[in-house]
């Protein structure tokens, strides 16, 4: 079997097994207790809050442990705006968030707050202009996505965080799929509060975090325990901790090796499908996109025939289809880069990961062409299109 | 995995349709779009005597529009017109062992199209009020 949905979650690395290992079995000990078999607990978790600050570039009490991006992300929309709402009651986001952003957006309007959602360009980034002049008196939030998780884009943070701090508007980022993949320095980048979840760099699943800046209000989310400086109740995930802290200090070690890696197979994946397909158009922007991500239409075919062909082929991929939706909506996010229903219908994701091997794209390209001429001999539009192009 | 959701039946006929493609002779076309997704089903009859002696249909759409297409063809296939009409989604999707719900509508696809390829059929080439009955038949139906 070959694993090419990587942006859905990942593989746990080995060595992050191993270092939670301990904290599933005899470390069992409630960090928040005072004897010896806790307090090694509560001296690991903070060791973990350490390592992970470090490599944003912030500081050990600015990072909240979390049940994972959905939490992170509703925690931040939600409570940041309620600790601002005297301020004011406008919040800018766009119409590419994970639905984790965009569904607590829904529900910050249903509680009286004005959403902007900015639209995209044809590669799905923002427009900085566009920013600037939906910005109002009382806007009190500018939240955008770090790197897409269906098309990959990477949108201009440091520039959009500048904006924001210009207007004295507090950031947040949904940095979940940018984590691991790309250098984050919360400084520089003026970013003043960011998701991330462990499963999508080698952790594991479950556990999160939200860096939120030391001046930042924000009211809890979880009412309970002092936990996480009283924000956050509950008894901590320790193996999910350390694992995290693992996980990233791994995924940073190595990150300049394994991007190169990554976008040769992404870019022989691109350039190969784009030039051995007709038909097919690339989602998302050509260079300024996560090193993992892959996401084509192929016209006139469906998206969740294509994974299962795929799939009977051992080859696990995603679609942005409407039919793979659940809701029967194809994807907003290929939907808000002006893609038509029908191109929507028959897009592609692939997110690479540091276990996929070059054979396996290989193998996958030699594959794929007969693949989609199989569903296009199928197709009444391909018919169609054949009818109306060969006279 | 999503074909985990598909029993046996509906994967086999997604990985081996029946009568997948168009008839050059055909004398009733029907196709149908699905207003949910955004699919397309085409299927193609060729009738004699009001006996479908062929047919055949091009889908674009999920494993489920897929599969019901091809086991519609293979349902309505040396069928009277008449008996072909009586063929429901219910039965499409029973002759698949059923549909997860959220493909049910799938299912509506192929009954449609089978539905329009047959009254172009009846259009064309049947009298009048032959055809007018046909058509008052399947609105009761409804
Ligand atoms: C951009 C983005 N935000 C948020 C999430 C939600 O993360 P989690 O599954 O950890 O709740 C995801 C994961 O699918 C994501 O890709
Ligand atoms: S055809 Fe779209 S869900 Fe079946």
């Amino acid at each position: 079997m070959v694993y090419f949905d990587n942006a859905a979650t990942t593989k746990l690395d080995k060595n992050v097994l191993e270092s939670m290992l301990p904290y599933l079995t005899d470390s069992y000990g409630n960090p928040s207790s005072i004897y010896k078999l806790a307090q090694e607990n509560r001296i690991a978790i903070e060791n973990a809050r350490s390592s992970i600050a470090s490599i944003f570039n912030a500081k050990p009490n600015e990072i909240y442990f979390t049940s994972g991006g959905t939490e992170s992300d509703n925690w931040a929309l939600k409570c940041i705006a309620q600790a601002y709402q005297k301020k004011g009651k406008h919040i800018i986001t766009s119409s590419i968030e994970h639905h984790a952003v965009l569904h607590s957006c829904k529900y910050l309007e249903s509680q009286g707050f004005r959403v902007t959602y900015l639209p995209v360009d044809k590669d799905g980034l923002i427009d900085l202009e566009k920013l600037k002049e939906s910005i109002c008196d009382d806007t009190i939030l500018i939240s955008i996505i770090f790197a897409n998780n269906e098309i990959g884009t990477i949108q201009p943070i440091e520039e959009i965080g500048k904006i924001a701090h210009e207007h004295n508007i507090i950031f947040h980022t949904d940095a979940v799929q940018a984590v691991g993949s790309v250098a984050i320095d919360v400084e520089k980048m003026n970013i003043d509060a960011m998701s991330l979840s462990a499963h999508k760099f080698y952790g594991p699943k479950g556990i999160g975090a939200l860096y939120l800046r030391k001046n930042v209000k924000i009211m809890p989310f979880m009412d309970g325990g002092a936990q996480e400086f009283s924000k956050r109740g509950g008894t901590e995930n320790v193996p999910g901790i350390i694992g995290m802290a693992k996980a990233l200090e791994i995924a940073y070690k190595n990150l300049d090796e394994n991007n190169i890696f990554l976008t040769k197979l992404r870019d022989k994946l691109i350039e190969n499908i784009l030039k051995n397909v007709p038909h097919c158009r690339l989602n998302g922007h050509r260079y300024k996109r996560l090193p993992n991500n892959v996401n084509i239409s192929f016209e006139f075919i469906e998206g969740e025939s294509l994974l299962l062909l795929l799939d009977s082929k051992g080859f696990f991929a995603s679609s942005g289809s409407a039919c793979t939706s659940g809701s029967l909506d194809p994807s907003h996010v290929l939907l808000a880069i002006g893609l038509p229903h029908e191109i929507a219908h028959g897009s592609l994701r692939i997110t690479l990961g540091k276990y996929n091997t070059s054979k396996e794209v290989d193998s996958f390209l030699t594959e794929l062409p007969e693949i989609i001429k199989r569903l296009r001999d199928m197709s009444p539009l391909y018919d169609e299109y054949l009818k109306n192009n060969l006279g | 995995m999503i074909n985990m959701a598909y029993s046996e039946k509906v994967m086999d006929h997604f990985m081996n349709p029946r009568n997948v493609g168009s008839l050059e002779d055909a004398n009733g076309v029907g196709t149908v779009g699905n207003a949910k997704c955004g699919d397309i089903m085409k299927i193609y009859l060729k009738v004699k005597n009001n006996v479908i002696e062929d047919v055949k249909f091009k889908t674009f759409g999920c494993g489920a529009a897929i599969a019901t297409s091809s086991i519609a063809t293979e349902l309505v296939k040396g069928k009277n017109i008449y008996d072909a009409l009586k063929i429901t989604n219910k039965a499409v999707m029973e002759a698949l062992d059923g549909l997860p719900p959220v493909k049910i509508h799938c299912s509506c696809l192929a009954e449609e199209a089978l539905h329009a390829a047959i009254l172009d059929y009846a259009q064309k080439n049947m009298k009048a009020d032959e055809f007018n009955k046909l058509k008052e038949k399947l609105k009761t139906k409804k």
